[in-house]
């Protein structure tokens, strides 16, 4: 019997192929925004921890804070109240900490030949590459040593690299480039980093704290100061230890707020990562809602199929068919069109899933959870929906289906 | 297959009663009918329009239930069946014929022949042969996989007239069978009923044709829903 119901089904649904392929295509749609929302999500929390991780994700940085004169907060980052001999405390008294690099960075106007660039020199540590995942290209970061000296000793980022040689064939190790009206040698080029939210590390060029901090004239002040906690796990533990090393360095009275502030990796990676999460759910519930939506077209169509068709039921009631057979053969009508919209728009999102993931790159994009999701969720539309057409089509009294011209 | 016998009545009908509701108006249809239909008659329910002919056919081939009466078919009680029981007697105890033939249009000759079958839950080798065998007794064997529009008239109600024996029912249920047809393919199926009947088929035709009345062995006339006149012996006419 059910051989039968499910052949009729589809002489039905063959017999109507325009129909039925535009029933269908409410539900592809709806599958394939599934899918495709999940490929999304998907990719955007790969890029984001992949973003984040590639800077380093043990990496805690500490900003100056809202310094009070006079009764009067100033805001956060107003006044540099870091130290280098706030880094160096750091370093040398908290044991979860590894690598410490103060930063001070400006904005300069670097020549080489004829071409020029303004962008951001940043004063680093010799860490600093151990704390950002730094790798070179070519050459070298500069040593402990010409930290010390104040060397005028330069390491381009890849983007800056780029702009300062471009059209220039030359080894740029050891060239003599000018920041800001002083002569350094280039030591060494960063690989690229890709940009990490405001900034762009591959635009910047590093050179030694020391000499920024001479160059910048800025005091004993740093802008801020980079930490790597000795791994991922000991991030909070290390976040404490700064913080009380620093309250006593600036000696801080207990009660009195910090005058930093120390923003953990980890914390950005979750924000950013409940970002996606919600971006995520947004775009399920609507392909969800777009599900629904080819739901109703099916229960549309299935409801004019049973007008359509209610001579035929009136004749088959006539020769013995129950309410459950003519019910069971429309339902399965509806949940054949369901499904059969489910693959197609499967198979069709498999496609996309697969071109995304090699243009971005980021490994398998198709969820299986989604494709299941999907299946099942198509399955009970057209089951749900096909439920009133099919009591409908039952439910007809076989003299007034007979009669009906 | 049959229980009833010469003894009892194939068709058992005592003061039936069938009312429709139109608008504010109730329309009584069926005035009190009671009759008896013997296995193995020939039968030809006639009448005007509005004689209530074609709710009698409707009542008897359990399309439609009784608004009160006993309707009694081969030894069972129809007019307290569910809907499902009365598809089940519809099925096995009635062979319909309808005017418009009423064929399936998407399947073959063989398919509609077999669906009595399918409903009945017979497995799919055995139907095959027995709609086959069917469509052979109505000559119709080498048209079997020709859809109804392939068909003339004449052979989609030889069709329709295998697909009301194929179950072997109690009674044949002819509604104007030939109301479609010409003369002469209305001479054809009217042989084609004899057959079946001398055969030992019982068969019931509705119809105003006086042609096809006098094919009939009995005569029963309808008028404003009740028993007219009855050519049988064992006349029972009205109250």
């Amino acid at each position: 019997m059910f051989v039968e119901i499910v052949r009729v089904a589809w002489r039905s649904i063959h017999a109507n192929k325009m129909r039925s392929f535009l029933t269908m295509l409410g539900i592809i749609i709806g599958v394939m925004a599934v899918i495709l929302s999940s490929a999304i999500g998907l990719s955007a929390k790969a890029g984001v921890t992949k973003q984040v991780e590639s800077l380093g994700s043990n990496i805690l940085t500490v900003l100056p804070g809202a310094v009070t004169v006079g009764g009067v907060s100033r805001g956060f980052g107003a006044v540099s109240t870091l130290t280098v001999a706030d880094a160096q405390a750091i370093l040398a008294q908290d044991p979860d900490v590894a690598y410490v690099s103060p930063m001070v960075t400006a904005n300069e106007q670097v020549i080489y030949g004829d071409n020029n660039l303004n962008t951001s020199i940043e004063g680093t540590s010799a860490d600093y590459p151990s704390i950002r995942n730094v790798t070179m290209a070519m050459g070298r970061y500069f040593l402990p040593s010409e930290v010390q000296d104040a060397s005028d000793v330069a390491v381009l980022g890849s983007q800056a690299y780029q702009s300062l040689f471009s059209g220039i064939t030359v080894n740029p190790i050891g060239q003599i480039i000018d920041i800001g009206g002083i002569p350094f040698t280039v030591v060494g080029v960063a690989a690229s980093q890709g940009a990490s939210g405001f900034s762009n590390q591959d635009d910047a060029i590093a050179i030694p704290y020391t000499t920024a901090m001479n160059l910048f004239a800025s005091g004993n002040t740093v802008n801020e100061i980079l930490a790597a906690a000795k791994s991922p796990d000991v991030m909070d533990r290390a976040q404490l230890e700064i913080e009380s090393t620093l309250r006593a360095m600036h000696q801080l009275a207990p009660g009195a707020s910090d005058d930093f502030q120390i923003v953990n990796q980890a914390t950005i990676l979750n924000a950013l990562s409940g970002v996606s999460r919600i971006l995520t759910l947004l775009l399920d519930g609507i392909s969800a809602i777009s599900l629904l939506v080819g739901g109703i077209g099916i229960m549309n169509i299935m409801l004019v199929s049973v007008t359509e068709r209610t001579r035929e039921i009136g004749i088959r009631k006539a020769i013995g068919a129950t309410r459950r057979v003519i019910s069971a053969q429309f339902l399965t009508e509806a949940t054949m069109l369901s499904v059969a919209g489910a693959m197609a728009g499967l198979v069709l999102s498999g496609v996309g899933t697969l071109i995304m993931s090699k243009v971005t790159g980021d490994g398998n994009l198709f969820s299986p959870v989604a494709a299941m999701a999907s299946l099942g969720f198509s399955l009970a539309v057209g089951l749900i929906f096909g439920v009133y057409p099919a009591r409908k089509a039952a439910s007809l009294k076989p003299i007034d289906a007979l009669r009906f011209e | 297959m049959s229980l009833s016998s010469k003894r009892n009545p194939l068709v058992h009908m005592e003061h039936i009663v069938k009312e429709y509701v139109l608008g504010d108006q109730v329309i009584r249809a069926l005035n009190d009918v009671t009759l008896d239909i013997w296995p193995g008659e020939f039968v030809a329910i006639m009448g005007p329009s509005g004689s209530g002919k074609s709710t009698m056919m409707n009542v008897m081939g359990c399309l439609d239930v009784p608004t009160s009466g006993t309707y009694v078919l081969d030894g069972v009680e129809v007019s307290m069946l569910s809907e499902d029981e009365l598809a089940a007697v519809r099925n096995q105890k009635i062979g319909f014929i309808f005017q418009s033939f009423n064929l399936l249009p998407r399947m073959t000759a063989l398919e509609n022949v077999e669906l009595p079958m399918l409903y009945m839950g017979i497995p799919p080798r055995q139907r095959r042969e027995r709609a086959m065998a069917a469509l052979e007794r109505v000559g119709l064997k080498e048209r079997a996989y020709n859809r109804p529009n392939e068909l003339s008239g004449g052979q989609q109600q030889r069709v329709a007239i295998a697909r009301a024996l194929v179950n072997q029912p109690n009674i044949i249920l002819g509604d104007e069978p030939t109301g479609a047809l010409d003369s002469r393919t209305t001479e054809d199926i009217l042989a084609l009923l004899h057959e079946l009947h001398e055969q030992g088929n019982t068969i019931i035709l509705v119809t105003h044709d006086a042609e096809v009345g006098r094919h009939a062995e009995r005569i029963i006339r309808f008028r404003d829903g009740r028993v007219e006149s009855d050519t049988a012996v064992a006349y029972e006419g009205e109250r």
